[in-house]
């Protein structure tokens, strides 16, 4: 991962803003940006992000890759679409939010243990497997991403709300042996590896090998 | 005056009939009012009640004829008899509906309702129809100065309405700035490229006007006269100076670029490659009849990177620069960013502004330029050094709010304002124009006693109220256009002159017709002096609004009624009242103020005296009783025509009358002032602001005669001001000049 960081260091030079054009998803709206600073006053976590979306469009612009791509700034985004729905220049904000989070995970450059980026790892992780979420084996996989101790003691602390899903049914133990998947693993796991050809096709990446492959 | 037979006419209709007497009002006419006919009349604005006066005109000679019915603001259309002197008694906005419909409140709206009519009556006896000015000008050809794109246009309009047009040009040939300039500004749909300046068309079209007659290397040398019948001589550099008569004149002088020499700061000066917008408009222009690419001006060099400075000695907070946003350059910007865009997407063009302005279609220009790929970055210049063959940018990011810099940037353009042509400024004392090292050169060269160019509004530029009457300049018959009167780009410019020459062919018309021009356009009255009773005091001609009237040798006031608006300042400035207008004199508002009926100090009825401005605040007024906001019933309103036109003796007339307080009602003044004459009511203030003296000589309450400024919207306001004025005339009593009248 690291070698792709530096093979588009060498690519873009200085020019961030190209990169994030050819690179992130829906990265060309960002030089449509008027920095009147709406998305900014409308996002519900406005106050605790380290960057404004505003900001990160001004710092993209400014050429500040290392900065914008290590924030945890767009990780925090909750996809509420306030500021996409705001923003008068139409930009697709959230979208952009998520394409910079996914480009800067893909060069390794995000931040680690972040939260949001633990969760989406085990969430794919867990799902394409089977083509089916296995709720009891993510829930504790994300119980258990900061170590044993910390991992029961947030169990203890929700032993009521499990206890309370087990007897309506909702949670099978059974379900931390046995996975039910969808009909055609196979047909999924090509499906996903064409898409993957494709963006990467699309995007002038090397294909990555993943665990479906 | 022998032949003078006056007519009052009551109406019974809009409840008038069912609030007031109007046999009694009848009465009133006949007996107090000394009118030789009164009717009483059901319906008096139907076809039938106007038939009736328009048959006593006729039949019965009636000449002057009061009617007292609704506001003068109303009906207008109905009671239209131009061959008559009118006089119009409030009883509907001003009476009925401004008085609640209460038994208690009878007694006092009836006095009211005989008041109004009394005044009328007396008004009446002292007023003359209008007769028009006998000494108009008729010449209908127009004088356009200046030929930038707005000269330009005003003269090619002109011609097509069917005017003659003589175009004067200071340089030898035709086009102004807008003729150098690469491509404009877009101006049609989908405002999204730069487009051709059609200058070149422009130019030829009106060359072979035979309509316009064009005189270039030429500049004004003296302007006398007013609308109708200017005389205007015209200097050529090489050959016999000419003498044009024409009706009006437009200003289309335009501007000069702020002198980037003034901001070394920012480069100017300093390095070949710091240039203004039009410095970069030329470099486009020549690189593309040359069929190249723009070059580095210091060693032809390429461009790689070039940056826009948005803002440079404008908008100065210091006082160095100018303190405005000329309102064009960042369009400007975003044009010329685009030149180098749409000739190599490569090259770096990096936009820094405060904040982007691009009104009208602009918004969709600044997208378009966006997604060529022009940076847009919001922050503050702070200092453009020259390093070798580039420049070094350094400025604050504004969003960032950090220090930044571009280091190498080829071309630097400085986006600097507009500074007006609009000659000498005649506000500055002559001895201080003597100190001047660079001396201010006419444009117009005006003979006018008020100096030689046209007032200017603010910061040079020659307007005169940007808001409610942007055309009007304070000089009658003649109309600025264009960049002179405020910044602008090319496509205000063109609907800037196309306006100014509708103004200025109304002016030639209405001259022609003895009327008057904006804003009591239309009106055939002028002001008539008395020159053996004049002291020579020259208030009259210092303190026009609009420069009407000159002086003789032995300074005596020489009135140009073309050039005059009407508003009567002269008459409220003259201490000797010499001057009167035919319907509207000293004699016609003191004459109502007599007529009032004061009752006597133990009555516990005071009277209370308004001069209301019959632009802003008697309509405030009228629309107040049309709302049903009631006031006090103590209070008799009488319309002006501007504050300015208010004369001291008004103020003497009401108290030895026995008024308890005078209320003066006008319209805005200072800065941002909204008075039609300019400066009507804040000369009425600083009149005002001397009676206190006089005031405390009579052992009187300075609280007795006030003034407030009344907008045009205030119908909610203006009953509180009233109410509130009475309740303090209440606390302080009852004037102690009653009954010596």
């Amino acid at each position: 991962m690291g070698d792709m960081n530096t093979q588009m260091l060498d690519k873009y030079r200085n020019n961030f803003l190209h990169e994030v054009e050819e690179k992130v998803d829906d990265g060309h709206w960002v030089k449509m940006c008027m920095q009147c600073g709406v998305c900014a006053g409308s996002c519900t976590f406005g106050p605790d992000w380290e960057h404004t979306p505003q900001k990160i469009f001004m710092m993209i612009r400014a050429g500040k890759r290392e900065e914008v791509l290590t924030s945890h700034s767009m990780w925090l985004c909750t996809s509420c679409y306030n500021c996409m729905v705001r923003c008068p220049r139409e930009l697709p904000i959230t979208h952009i939010m998520h394409g910079l989070a996914s480009y800067a995970h893909r060069l390794g450059l995000a931040p680690k243990n972040q939260p949001t980026r633990d969760f989406s790892l085990i969430f794919w992780d867990n799902c394409t497997k089977t083509g089916r979420v296995n709720e009891l084996r993510m829930t504790i996989s994300v119980y258990f991403r900061e170590g044993i101790l910390s991992g029961i003691k947030k169990m203890w602390t929700l032993r009521n709300i499990g206890r309370g899903l087990f007897f309506a049914k909702r949670l099978n133990p059974m379900e931390l042996f046995v996975s039910h998947g969808c009909k055609d693993k196979d047909g999924l796991r090509r499906a996903l590896k064409k898409a993957d050809e494709i963006e990467a096709r699309r995007r002038g990446y090397a294909v990555q090998p993943r665990g479906y492959s | 005056m022998a032949d003078m037979k006056t007519a009052a006419y009551i109406c019974k209709g809009c409840g008038i009939g069912e609030r007031v007497d109007t046999a009694q009002m009848a009465k009133v006419a006949t007996k107090e009012g000394k009118m030789h006919l009164v009717r009483e009349h059901d319906f008096l604005c139907s076809a039938a009640g106007v038939q009736t006066i328009s048959d006593d005109i006729e039949k019965e000679g009636v000449t002057h004829a009061v009617i007292a019915a609704c506001s003068r603001r109303a009906k207008t259309e109905a009671f239209n008899f131009t061959n008559i002197a009118l006089s119009r008694a409030n009883i509907r906005e001003g009476v009925i509906w401004a008085q609640p419909d209460t038994e208690e409140a009878r007694e006092t709206t009836q006095e009211m309702a005989d008041d109004y009519l009394r005044m009328g009556c007396g008004e009446l006896k002292k007023m003359k129809l209008p007769a028009g000015v006998a000494e108009t000008g008729h010449t209908k050809r127009l004088l356009v100065v200046g030929g930038g794109v707005s000269g330009l246009t005003a003269a090619l309009e002109a011609s097509r309405t069917g005017y003659q047009v003589v175009l004067v040009e200071k340089s030898a040939k035709l086009g102004g700035w807008s003729a150098e300039m690469y491509k404009r500004m877009p101006f049609r749909e989908p405002y999204a490229e730069p487009q051709d300046t059609g200058m070149a068309e422009l130019i030829k079209e009106v060359s072979d006007d035979p309509n316009i007659k064009v005189i270039t290397n030429a500049v004004i040398g003296r302007t006398d006269g007013a609308p109708g019948r200017f005389k205007v001589d015209i200097n050529v550099e090489s050959g016999p100076s000419v003498s044009e008569e024409v009706g009006a004149i437009i200003q289309a002088t335009g501007f000069t670029t702020y002198d980037i020499g003034k901001l070394p700061e920012l480069g100017g000066g300093k390095s070949p490659n710091v240039i203004d917008q039009a410095g970069l408009e030329r470099m486009a222009s020549e690189a593309a009849a040359k069929g190249l690419a723009m070059r580095r001006p210091s060693d032809g060099g390429e461009i790689k990177c070039v940056v826009f400075v948005q803002c440079a000695g404008q908008r100065d907070e210091t006082g160095k620069h100018l303190s405005y946003c000329s309102g064009f350059c960042c369009g400007a910007s975003i044009k010329q960013a685009m030149y180098f865009k749409d000739a190599n997407p490569g090259v770096d063009t990096a936009v820094i502004y405060d904040d982007l302005r691009v009104p009208g279609n602009g918004e969709d220009f600044y997208r378009s330029a966006q997604s060529k790929g022009v940076t847009f970055t919001k922050g503050k210049v702070t200092a453009v050094e020259a390093k070798g063959e580039v420049c070094e940018v350094k400025f604050r990011d504004l969003i960032l709010d950090e220090d930044a810099t571009i280091a190498a940037a080829d071309l630097v353009v400085l986006a600097t304002g507009q500074v007006p042509n609009s000659g000498v400024n005649i506000d500055i004392p002559a001895e201080e124009v003597e100190k001047m090292e660079v001396k201010p050169i006419s444009i117009l060269n005006l003979t006018y006693r008020q100096g030689k160019d046209m007032p200017q509004l603010a910061h040079g530029f020659t307007d005169s109220h940007f808001i409610c009457f942007p055309y009007e300049t304070r000089r009658t018959g003649i109309y600025s256009a264009g960049p002179v009167r405020r910044p602008m780009d090319m496509a205000q410019a063109t609907e800037d002159a196309t306006g100014a020459t509708l103004k200025a062919i109304q002016a030639m018309e209405n001259a022609a017709l003895g009327r008057a021009a904006h804003p009591r356009s239309g009106d055939l009255s002028y002001p008539i002096v008395q020159l053996d009773g004049c002291t020579q005091c020259k208030r009259c001609t210092v303190e026009c609004p609009f420069g009407a009237i000159d002086e003789d040798e032995k300074t005596y006031p020489v009135f140009n009624e073309s050039r005059c608006r009407r508003c009567g300042t002269c008459m409220g400035a003259c201490p000797v009242r010499v001057i009167s207008f035919e319907n509207y004199s000293c004699d016609t508002v003191g004459a109502q103020i007599k007529a009032v009926d004061v009752p006597d100090e133990f009555s516990e009825k005071p009277r209370i005296l308004v001069l209301a401005c019959e632009n802003d605040a008697y309509p405030a007024i009228d629309m107040a009783g049309m709302q049903k906001n009631c006031y006090s019933a103590f209070v008799r309103v009488i319309p002006v025509r501007c504050l300015g036109s208010v004369n001291a003796i008004w103020i003497t007339d009401a108290l030895s009358a026995g008024f308890d307080g005078i209320m003066m009602l006008g319209c805005k003044h200072g800065d941002d002032y909204q008075c039609h004459f300019v400066k009507g009511s804040e000369l009425a203030s600083v009149r005002m602001s001397k009676i206190d003296d006089t005031l405390k000589q009579l052992s009187l309450e300075t609280e007795r005669v006030i003034s407030h400024e009344v907008a045009i919207t205030d119908m909610g306001r203006v009953p509180q001001l009233i109410n509130d004025y009475a309740a303090k005339i209440n606390e302080i009593g009852m004037s102690p000049l009653k009954g010596f009248a």
